[in-house]
């Protein structure tokens, strides 16, 4: 467009869209929850066809497009699969301040990988790492009732 | 099947400031969409949009462009996604036997929100979410489990950055031409490792459109040297969690890309000119291997021997790719925009001598998820 700047104004509006919701966590992440929240306990569900265990649960299994009433609780510990060391800061969405590392943990007993915050020297993480995790004292029934993840040491 | 044509195009100069508003730049690609096709608003029969409500900071935001796009008293529908899935979309609408031309139209204001807090929202609020991970982080994620599995470095990621940035310098449209070194990727600063800031795309405004049409009116409305044949194509997703994929894995995009190359009846030998949806430096050559120009894992060692240089054996994204402007959803268009601009041969001081067909390559969701390949050609 033509540098029409140099004739008119520009006039620019700040805002901002705050809008409540209230989400339905459903049957398979409700019975998840509520194992972390009451017991502190990481479960995993199980496809019936192919024995693929998915932590988070799945409603379905990618593969076999079946139901998974099959759960399994999980030992907690696990392996980094990639990890990143994040050095910005965005305030009311970051939960740490940087740097700070969230990583893909594949954890022992599930064939999928949980991505979460893990609790390490930025300096030291590696790919590889063997992780567990440590459960939130105060639990709300949410993914940060795991706190983050520790280096097994 | 019907055959459809890419029968004009037009964009914006893409940028980091630009002061016009969505409705705006859409009136302006219209315009030029319409004028390089040689033909009126009247000749177009349907509209489809490419946006995303929570960018544009409104619902149903397609509503609001059915005047600038050329759609009032007509019909407009919206795809969220990468333009190159809003082009699918339009294609589809003619092969239907509803319409005989659609205008596809694409906006994006980057600059007017805040890229965190908008692609933190892609992530599902039952889960992630409230991790706070976004567009960079988990690319970041992506990258690393990239490195892992082919042994790429960074330095070779910061070779794609130097490429794309250097070939954006011959495309007056691009946001951001740099002359860089290697060096000067490694030292710029880290965002999330390994990522660094000249890995990463800009955020960026602009808007892109295309006119389709079926091959009966495209052959009555505009001449051979104007037309460009929309010859294959193919979509796949893969799934939505990061850890239910192997972020390093392409499966997806090899399905996409087999079905494209099958329903054009080429293979990647045929291939003269690519471009390809790197909105960080490591996705260029993750993509390439997906879309089967390279063995999986050789990506960055061929790209680091200029393979996919400008003056390489096959020009990748010579418009200076998403590196030099990524106006998000809009990107995806401007690649097909750009395969369309060599294929006719006014691709100016970045053309790549006798492009016969022309490969572009969209993506939609965290570390593409789902992927979208055209084959293009004269």
């Amino acid at each position: 467009m033509a540098d029409w700047k140099s004739e008119v104004e520009e006039v620019v509006f700040p805002g901002k869209i705050c809008v409540p919701y209230s989400w339905t966590v459903g049957s398979t992440l409700s019975k998840w929850y509520v194992q972390l929240r009451d017991d502190g306990e990481i479960w995993a569900n199980r496809c019936p066809s192919c024995g693929k265990v998915y932590v988070p649960p799945k409603i379905k299994c990618l593969d076999c497009y079946k139901d998974m009433n099959d759960w399994v609780k999980l030992p907690g510990t696990g392996t980094v699969e990639t990890f990143t060391v994040v050095h910005y800061h965005e305030p009311g969405l970051h939960p740490k301040k940087p740097p700070f590392v969230y990583g893909v943990v594949k954890m022992d007993g599930a064939d999928t990988g949980l991505v979460h915050l893990i609790d390490v020297d930025p300096d030291k993480v590696k790919v590889g790492m063997r992780v567990k995790a440590k459960i939130a004292k105060e639990r709300t029934g949410h993914i940060t009732d795991i706190k983050h993840f520790k280096p097994l040491s | 099947m019907e055959r459809v044509a890419v029968i004009g195009v037009g964009q914006t100069k893409y940028g980091t400031d630009k002061p016009e508003t969505f409705h705006e730049l859409v009136w302006e690609v219209a315009n030029k969409a319409l004028d390089d096709a040689g033909i009126t608003v009247n000749e177009i029969d349907n509209v489809v949009s490419v946006s995303s409500d929570f960018w544009d900071g409104r619902t149903i935001s397609s509503m609001a462009i059915s005047d600038t796009s050329g759609a009032f008293g007509k019909d407009i529908s919206t795809v969220e996604g990468d333009g190159t899935f809003g082009a699918l979309y339009g294609m589809m609408r003619i092969l239907s036997g509803s319409f005989g031309t659609t205008m596809v139209v694409a906006h994006h204001k980057g600059t007017e929100s805040s890229m965190s807090g908008i692609t933190n929202t892609a992530f599902d609020p039952l889960v992630e979410r409230r991790l706070g991970l976004d567009a960079v982080t988990s690319a970041a994620l992506q990258a690393r489990r990239y490195m892992t599995v082919s042994g790429a470095s960074e330095q070779q990621f910061a070779r794609v950055s130097v490429k794309n940035h250097g070939n954006a310098l011959r495309n007056p449209f691009a946001a951001l031409p740099l002359e860089i070194t290697v060096e000067d990727v490694m030292a710029s600063p880290m965002v999330a490792s390994p990522l660094k800031k000249l890995d990463c795309s800009p955020v960026t405004d602009g808007a892109a459109a295309v006119i389709l049409a079926a091959e009966r009116e495209a052959k009555k409305l505009t001449t051979n040297r104007k037309r460009v044949w929309l010859k294959g194509v193919g979509h796949c997703t893969d799934a939505f969690r990061l850890g239910d994929r192997d972020l390093a894995d392409t499966r997806a995009l090899k399905k996409a890309a087999k079905k494209a190359y099958d329903m054009a009846g080429v293979t990647t030998e045929d291939v003269d000119v690519v471009e390809v949806y790197d909105a960080f430096s490591y996705m260029e050559p993750l993509w390439l291997e997906g879309l089967g120009f390279c063995d999986d894992g050789m990506g960055p060692e061929i790209t680091e021997r200029g393979y996919f240089d400008f003056g390489g054996k096959l020009p990748v994204n010579p418009s200076g790719g998403r590196l030099s402007a990524n106006p998000v959803q809009v990107a995806g268009l401007a690649g097909m925009i750009e395969c369309v601009l060599q294929l006719r041969g006014e691709a100016g001081r970045r053309q790549v001598k006798g492009a016969e067909v022309a490969l572009a390559h969209g993506i939609n969701g965290m570390c593409g998820q789902s992927h979208c390949v055209w084959i293009m050609g004269k």
